[in-house]
């Protein structure tokens, strides 16, 4: 026992409020991403959210100070009501983004969106090539996409292409950069996956080595040089291979609300890992009740949850400890340090995952990838699988 | 958009097409929306964006400007920050 932290206070510091709003319409989609984030067990997901829920969720978000409003999913386009929620959030205000693989964005629906009053669309590609895009996604899908971007373009949406970049795409960055800049976009992300969910089960055959990384950074270097003011270009570095956590979601709790396609409130896409935390579920709570009072979104605010060495670590401030989930699935417990951080005791584990990619071994060819879908999802039961299983 | 064009009194910029700018009650604060992201404004860059409509000149909100806040000489002021905004995407001229 230690008495002066006997008598700190634990609440949390009282935060901004939830400036982004993620609705995750649906968990359905035509894909099968390998690298997904939704959950693994996303084939169990109980009904989801009514219209009517959905538009209470905006005005309530929107009370609270919400400001950006994404639809993502799944494919939200599946939602035949998503021209409907688009209406409601741009006449609350928000700025409304659309992320969809582009399957089902017919004309007729790019007509809707618009007098719905869209504001801009992220579209993601897999690949440049449409031989590994559509090994990747399991879905001749790239000839569509294209089309899809044609039309974002003639209806004046600026857009955003986002390419999760790995092992097995990393090497044709040149070609995916140049790709964005002939279709159009303002923005790119190469977005290096994240290992959670469905990535984390391929995640020996999508970690990419140092060397692949070292070599799409000075490409990408070269490409911002070459293209200047056409693009915008973020390469989001894999945090496998740093040595420090990324501050995960810029901090629990601090800016980012994610609503499930049943209805539960998350501080991040894959929060309801977790074990011992009960999130709230917007059927039952309001937005700026879920968001302050929560004992879900309040666990992990601030700092006064920490352990060692993240207590009296000195930049603590700027990483919070990393992120959540992977604690979780690496070191077996939330509150541990992000194994990332060379400081944690887990951080061999990260160090091993990276050491298999530099060597390339057999293992990482042979395992097949597990293709995301809803059979698979459904084999899977919930939390019985150890990482990369 | 010119790259070398100076920003002078007669110059009449807007507020690009790349961002849109509003006020926010939760945050007290005017903000510059985009794709995914936000730029939240000190009182006076959200004074002179909002006045940046591509009829009024430069001039014009200066003058305006003094006008609601009581104050003389903020054209210098006003003409760093409009360099700062072209920089940063913000405003067309």
């Amino acid at each position: 026992m230690n008495a002066p932290e006997a008598v700190k206070p634990q609440t949390p510091p009282q935060p901004g409020p939830p400036l982004w709003l993620l609705a995750e319409l649906t968990y359905r989609c035509p894909l099968h991403c390998v690298f997904c984030y939704n959950p693994v067990d996303f084939a169990h997901t109980p009904d989801e959210l009514a219209t009517e829920d959905w538009l209470r969720v905006l005005r309530e978000a929107r009370a609270a100070g919400s400001v950006q409003c994404g639809f993502s999913g799944g494919e939200p386009l599946l939602r035949e009501d998503l021209e409907v929620l688009v209406a409601e959030a741009h006449k609350l205000g928000f700025y409304t983004n659309l992320l969809t693989s582009g399957v089902g964005f017919s004309d007729a629906r790019a007509r809707a969106l618009k007098d719905a009053g869209l504001d801009h669309i992220q579209l993601s590609f897999q690949d440049s090539t449409r031989e590994l895009n559509d090994f990747l996604s399991h879905t001749r899908t790239f000839e569509l996409k294209q089309k899809v971007a044609a039309t974002i373009k003639d209806k004046g949406w600026p857009m955003v292409m986002n390419c999760v970049i790995h092992r097995l795409n990393i090497d044709y960055i040149d070609r995916i950069i140049d790709m964005a800049v002939e279709l159009g976009a303002e923005y790119l992300e190469l977005a290096n996956s994240q290992y959670y969910s469905w990535a984390m089960l391929n995640r020996d055959q999508l970690l990419p080595s140092r060397a692949q990384i070292e070599r799409a950074e000075r490409i990408t270097h070269e490409r911002r040089q070459r293209y200047g003011d056409r693009i915008r270009i973020f390469f989001v570095v894999p945090d496998y291979h740093e040595t420090r956590p990324k501050k995960c979601m810029n901090g629990w709790g601090n800016v980012f609300l994610t609503v499930t396609p049943d209805g539960t409130a998350l501080p991040c896409h894959t929060a309801r890992m977790l074990p011992g935390l009960a999130f709230p579920n917007v059927r039952d709570m309001d937005v700026r009740r879920i968001w302050y009072e929560s004992e879900g979104f309040n666990r992990y605010r601030g700092d006064g949850w920490m352990k060692e060495p993240c207590r009296s670590c000195p930049e603590k401030e700027k990483d919070l400890g990393g992120c959540r989930c992977q604690a979780f699935m690496l070191a077996g417990d939330p509150a541990a340090a992000d194994p990332v951080c060379d400081k944690s005791p887990s951080h061999h584990k990260v160090v091993e995952a990276v050491e298999r990619a530099e060597r390339g071994e057999p293992a990482v060819v042979e395992r097949p990838l597990v293709f995301r879908g809803p059979e698979e999802s459904r084999r899977r039961k919930a939390g019985l699988l150890p990482p990369g299983g | 958009m010119s790259e070398t064009a100076t920003i002078g009194l007669d110059t009449t910029p807007r507020v690009s097409k790349r961002f849109r700018l509003q006020w926010e009650e939760a945050q007290q604060a005017w903000v510059l929306l985009y794709p995914e992201g936000m730029v939240r404004l000190n009182q006076s860059a959200g004074e002179i964006l909002r006045r940046c409509d591509g009829a009024r000149s430069v001039d014009e909100v200066v003058a305006d400007l003094e006008q609601a806040f009581a104050t003389t000489g903020l054209e210098a002021d006003v003409l760093a920050f409009l360099e700062l905004a072209r920089k940063q995407q913000w405003i067309d001229l």
